[in-house]
């Protein structure tokens, strides 16, 4: 019979996660939701934490817990809170190109820093002409001496302002079918991140432009092979991201329900509580079975990556099933909250706001649908 | 090296406390479908110990008795950063009272060997007696301060402590070997890392049962409990209301009264 119970060590991991997201993230949510800042104390505690080490192995500096710890810690987290649960995901996308495509000096420099939070890490790949489609981008780079040149604007960059260490993807400007990815750090002349965003949900999660003019970059801080980089970025955002976005999803999916079965054991109405009523009863199931169905997705998923295996099909279609899930949740619990549910003071009306933010990042669900059709018809 | 056994219990998940029923013919709780969860009192004495352990290099030993599903809680003293574990688990010791709960644990720390302090919280969530503690040091012979919410000075083997009392505290001065009991005013326990998780995969659980233990059936368990559980019931926490007729004077006459009744004022 096939296992899927979590282990022991597995359950205690989970469990660390909910008391620092209950203890830590918890009583920052109020400030990120008025500010829409990132808290820098919450940047610092996540890195003591070792919540940014979980994939980056012992050599490293690492924890070398791998992916399916990492959802896990994802979803804990962003069961409180998806905006930092989010930010979490993202540090991952840095670290990710490093680990699998850098040279040793590259993760010896970057990784233990990383590891301890000391370094925040993102992925650049999205521009006004391409996300979905990354070979539209605009953002070239040029070979200069032992540099090279990079000009372009990223816009909807998560960690844009916070991260320091960010895998950037360009264009080589003679020659438009080759892409590069390179390590941009925070201060790098040339490099400045501009328009901060102000989005519907996960506020508090920071996303912004970057704008590149002119930046020279070392030649080592090229990843991987020159002209080879839509691989590098795309097997970060395939995998890690997908994964870190089925983390966030899960994480509002079951958010939403408990706050619903709080509320409909707690909320009278006829003499009784609401969750006696038969259409309560019959969301609060679709809720179960939704969440259910998408935590077996995506630890399939990410137990297959832990094993190795090409898993990126695989996190196409839990990607789409619990960002779509977490959607439908949010709908519901805030349908089983009435009049409350569109109140500021009950959870409900920010998981149905941040659940609308889960969708487009890391690939939208039309996205993960032509994935998937690919996938059945290769 | 000074030694500090921490003596910790798994209880009901509080957070599930409305799952747990009262089987009405044995006047116990059917506790089957509640998750197994750290005492929250006993984070405050692991905290304790671990705080000794940075100031007096000491090792630190946890203990509990429970069902073997309660080898989880020990682990998780161990991922807190406690040395060894030991388990006291047999069908043999189910049903213990307080009393027998301490003898049990007594017995095992007799086993285990040479300390210099024993910890554990003043009282468990679902039990609440605070009589373990006390108990405990009565059978190994030894001091027992119950309540410690301030070590005031660690002396070779003098201590003082403060104790919190109804309306104030004792300062007591104590000599080790003794037995604290704390209170969660003591400290803020540190939650669990992953580093530390990964640390205890090295750190062995010992688990004994009645043979191992050495001890009489009759001493243990529901057989050496003196305590007789006459009733057990729910409480109903089920609001109601009631609305109030008359003039604005009868109203508060009418209100002041129910409230009397009811025994609040």
């Amino acid at each position: 019979m096939i296992d899927f119970t979590f282990t022991e060590e597995q359950e205690m991991f989970r469990k660390a996660a909910r008391e620092f997201a209950e203890t830590t993230v918890k009583p920052k949510i109020s400030e990120m939701e008025e500010t829409g800042k990132f808290s820098d104390e919450l940047v610092k505690a996540l890195g003591e934490a070792e919540m940014m080490a979980l994939t980056i192995p012992e050599e490293y500096g690492g924890l070398g817990l791998g992916y399916t710890v990492r959802m896990i810690a994802v979803e804990e987290i962003s069961k409180v809170s998806v905006a930092v649960g989010m930010m979490l995901q993202v540090c991952a996308l840095g670290i990710e190109p490093i680990l699998k495509f850098g040279t040793e000096e590259q993760k010896k420099k970057y990784l233990p820093a990383m590891a301890k939070g000391e370094r925040i890490g993102s992925t650049a790949v999205t521009e006004a002409t391409g996300g979905s489609d990354p070979s539209g981008i605009r953002t070239t780079y040029r070979k200069e001496g032992n540099e090279y040149i990079l000009n372009g604007r990223k816009c909807f960059i998560t960690n844009s302002h916070i991260g320091d260490t960010i895998t950037v993807l360009a264009k080589d400007d003679e020659n438009p079918k080759a892409f590069s990815t390179f390590v941009v750090e925070g201060g790098t002349e040339g490099f400045k991140p501009t328009r901060e965003e102000h989005k519907l949900g996960m506020r508090g999660c920071n996303t912004g432009e970057l704008a590149f003019e002119n930046c020279r970059v070392p030649a080592e801080n090229l990843i991987g092979e020159e002209g080879k980089g839509m691989r590098v970025a795309l097997s970060a955002i395939g995998d890690v991201g997908r994964g870190g976005m089925v983390g966030c999803a899960l994480g509002v999916q079951a958010a939403c329900l408990e706050a619903s079965v709080k509320f409909a054991n707690e909320r009278i109405l006829y003499g009784k509580p609401i969750s006696n009523l038969q259409t309560i009863q019959n969301k609060l199931a679709d809720m179960k079975i939704d969440l259910d169905a998408g935590q077996l997705l995506g630890y399939r998923a990410s137990s297959m990556q832990d094993s190795g295996m090409r898993s990126s099909n695989e996190f196409a279609v839990a990607k789409y099933f619990t960002t779509e899930a977490a959607q439908r949740a949010a709908k519901m619990a805030v349908d089983i909250h009435g009049g409350y549910g569109c109140m500021e003071e009950y959870a409900v009306s920010r998981y149905l706001r941040d659940s609308f933010v889960l969708g487009p990042s890391a690939g939208t669900s039309d996205i993960m649908k032509v994935i998937i059709a690919r996938w059945v018809l290769s | 090296m000074f030694k500090i056994v921490v003596c910790v219990k798994a209880v009901p998940d509080p957070k599930e406390a409305h799952k747990i029923k009262i089987d009405p013919a044995t006047k116990t709780l059917t506790r089957t479908d509640v998750p197994l969860v750290l005492n929250l009192l006993d984070k405050n004495a692991m905290e304790l110990a671990l705080q000794l352990k940075e100031q007096l290099d000491a090792h630190i030993t946890v203990l509990s008795m429970g069902p073997p599903a309660a080898g989880n809680i020990v682990k998780e003293c161990l991922a807190l950063g406690g040395n060894q574990g030991f388990l006291l688990s047999d069908r043999a010791f189910g049903g213990a009272d307080a009393y027998a709960t301490a003898y049990t644990l007594a017995k095992g720390i007799e086993k285990i060997g040479a300390f210099d302090l024993i910890v554990c919280g003043m009282a468990s969530s679902d039990g609440s007696t605070e009589w373990v503690g006390p108990e405990m040091a009565a059978f190994l012979k030894i001091p027992v301060v119950t309540r410690v919410n301030e070590i005031v000075e660690t002396g070779k083997e003098w201590w003082k402590v403060k104790a919190s009392l109804e309306n104030g505290y004792r300062l007591m001065q104590v000599k080790l070997p003794a037995v604290f009991t704390v209170t969660r005013e003591l400290n803020t326990p540190k939650s669990l890392s992953f580093s530390g998780i990964i640390k205890a995969r090295k750190k062995e659980i010992t688990e004994w049962n009645i043979h191992q233990l050495g001890v009489s059936e009759k001493t243990v368990g529901q057989k050496g409990s003196p305590t007789i559980v006459s009733d057990l019931a729910t409480v109903d926490g089920k609001r109601t209301v009631e609305l109030i007729s008359g003039t604005r004077e009868e109203k508060a006459d009418q209100l002041v009264q129910k409230l009397a009744e009811a025994g609040v004022i």
